[in-house]
């Protein structure tokens, strides 16, 4: 029952979006940030009144879904940390700045911390070549990191 | 000028002036000076900006659009940040000259999802030229409107490939479109469109006030005017330089304190690798191809562990779409890690190089068609150090060399 009326709140809170965006099939990709933002994932329920509000298969809202490297498809944590692991970066120091964050959260890129807090991902060129290493966390960015700059930021969120 | 700094893009320019100029012109007269001007895509494939405009301008369509190119994503390239941190109202007004030349009133700006920070800025200067009617509804009395509104990105580089752009732009997957038609035929929503990377738009109030003959001067003959660059990697000073076009690879490093350079990776990761015999070289559409990106590796570098990161980067960037793209870069990243544990023989390697300019011809889209380039020119100039290198241990039972 409790699940039940969840997901009726949940539906609700599609239909407003969608009808926002006045039903529009080309603004799925803005529907799916905003709900992205909202609850941290797109689900299988979601993904699915999405489809059935605008008409689609769900498969093609789960195929957009899954193109995109900012939408997700599974729960993550609060913070999303992407550190970039291209080449620029690289050559300024990635690699003890990734050793310093995994030492600090306890887990691998890809994993998420138990508390639910944290994910730790690598991203490919954040465009902050000139200044790296660099990372995102959510929708700020940090640069010039070294692996103490680095752990110290992560701390401020915890 | 050649190799000289410049400022064309990075120079204060009061907003405005350029746009009032334009509309007191004929349309087409606008794009006869973009045309006469020889500006070129700044994008990486350098197409002519007033050609495109034309090809717009004489689409049959109820409705057109312009479209800026804000997905940048090439490794090693952050000049659009700057430009649309610094310099935005440039890119609109540049944007809204083009929507009077091709006669489209609604312009879109395609922002990459990791720049979703900047997207504030945007949308304060849009509303700001909206307030001194630079934007928006009978722009300086002029009966002329247009709008513009910022589009995110989701994360994918994909993107930045112009009908994937559209189809992004359009809710869908960012999947290339076949070509043609074009999007100047066929662009967003079915409608004829502009797609124009940020610093081509950049360049277009200063060709408007300063004439298309001053800027055709700057520059070679194929490739005029100015370009930013990128400056990554192994350097005293990284950054964002304005150069002419055709500036050698060698002025390049000298301005920005470059020492024992083994090799510099010029247009990115989807760009050619340049060692020391080609220093000499410019930087232009006629030689090497200005994509904005110059990522610098000094002689400590292992050219193999570069390549290994373009490889990856491109397996992972592939949409899957088309077969020599999405199974070309997983073979040759494989090819790569043969040749780090040492079992990649010299006659499987011909075999890669084949599948390498396969790719070249048979990808769908710039991605598929470029994801070579680093592999190719990696290997042909360092070929030597990548045989002669020290294999990774192995069990040779278990992992023979492949032929």
């Amino acid at each position: 029952m409790k699940l039940e009326s969840r997901n009726n709140q949940i539906a609700q809170e599609v239909i407003e979006i969608v009808e926002k965006y006045n039903f529009q099939r080309e603004k799925l990709l803005q529907i799916l940030e905003e709900l992205n933002d909202s609850y941290g994932y797109l689900s299988e329920f979601v993904m699915k009144e999405v489809a059935k509000n605008l008409q689609l298969t769900t498969t093609e809202v789960y195929s957009v879904a899954t193109f995109y490297s900012f939408l997700n498809t599974r729960p993550k944590g609060k913070y999303i940390i992407r550190l970039c692991k291209t080449i620029s970066c690289v050559l300024a120091g990635k690699n003890a700045v990734a050793n310093a964050l995994r030492n600090e959260l306890g887990i691998d890129f890809g994993e998420t911390t138990s508390d639910g807090k944290f994910s730790l991902e690598f991203t490919n060129c954040i465009g902050m070549c000139n200044q790296g290493p660099a990372m995102l966390i959510n929708n700020d960015v940090y640069y010039h990191l070294d692996p103490e700059k680095a752990v110290e930021i992560v701390e401020k969120y915890q | 000028m050649v190799g000289h700094k410049i400022q064309i893009l990075f120079s204060p320019a009061e907003t405005g002036i350029a746009l009032r100029l334009a509309i007191g012109k004929k349309p087409e007269d606008i794009i006869a000076q973009v045309k006469e001007s020889k500006l070129r895509g700044r994008g990486g494939a350098g197409f002519p900006t007033g050609l495109k405009w034309e090809l717009v301008q004489q689409a049959k369509g109820e409705r057109k659009f312009v479209v800026c190119n804000a997905d940048e994503g090439e490794p090693g390239t952050f000049k659009d940040r700057i430009l649309l941190t610094d310099h935005p109202c440039k890119i609109f007004e540049g944007m809204a000259i083009c929507g009077y030349a091709v006669g489209a009133q609604n312009g879109v700006v395609y922002l990459r999802a990791e720049y979703r920070y900047l997207r504030e800025g945007l949308v304060n200067a849009i509303k700001k030229m909206k307030e001194s009617n630079y934007l928006g509804k009978n722009i300086m009395g002029s009966g002329f409107n247009f709008d513009i509104e910022i589009h995110l990105g989701a994360g994918a580089y994909v993107c930045g490939e112009e009908t994937a752009l559209l189809e992004s732009l359009e809710g869908k997957r960012g999947e290339a479109r076949n070509k043609p038609p074009y999007p100047t035929e066929c662009g967003y929503m079915g409608c004829p469109t502009v797609v124009n990377n940020v610093e081509t738009f950049c360049y277009v109030p200063a060709i408007m006030t300063k004439g298309a003959q001053w800027f055709s001067e700057i520059g070679t003959m194929e490739s005029t005017g100015s370009k930013l660059f990128s400056i990554s990697g192994d350097v005293a000073k990284p950054g964002v330089y304005e150069l002419a076009m055709g500036s050698t690879v060698d002025v390049v490093l000298q301005l920005v304190g470059a020492k024992d350079t083994k090799a510099v990776q010029v247009g990115g990761a989807s760009g050619i690798c340049v060692a020391e015999k080609d220093f000499n070289k410019p930087i232009s559409f006629e030689s090497l191809p200005p994509g904005g990106s110059i990522i610098v590796f000094n002689k400590s570098r292992d050219m193999l562990y570069v390549l290994k990161n373009f490889m990856e980067f491109f397996v992972e960037e592939s949409c899957g779409q088309c077969t020599p793209c999405r199974e070309g870069t997983y073979r040759l990243l494989q090819g790569v890690e043969m040749m780090e544990q040492g079992r990649c023989s010299i006659h499987y390697l011909h075999t890669l190089r084949d599948l390498a300019q396969t790719m070249l011809i048979s990808s769908k889209c710039g991605l598929g068609q470029l994801a070579p380039n680093p592999f190719l020119s990696i290997i042909d100039n360092f070929k030597g150090e990548i045989l002669a290198r020290d294999r990774v241990a192995r069990n040779s039972k278990k992992t023979p060399v492949v032929r």
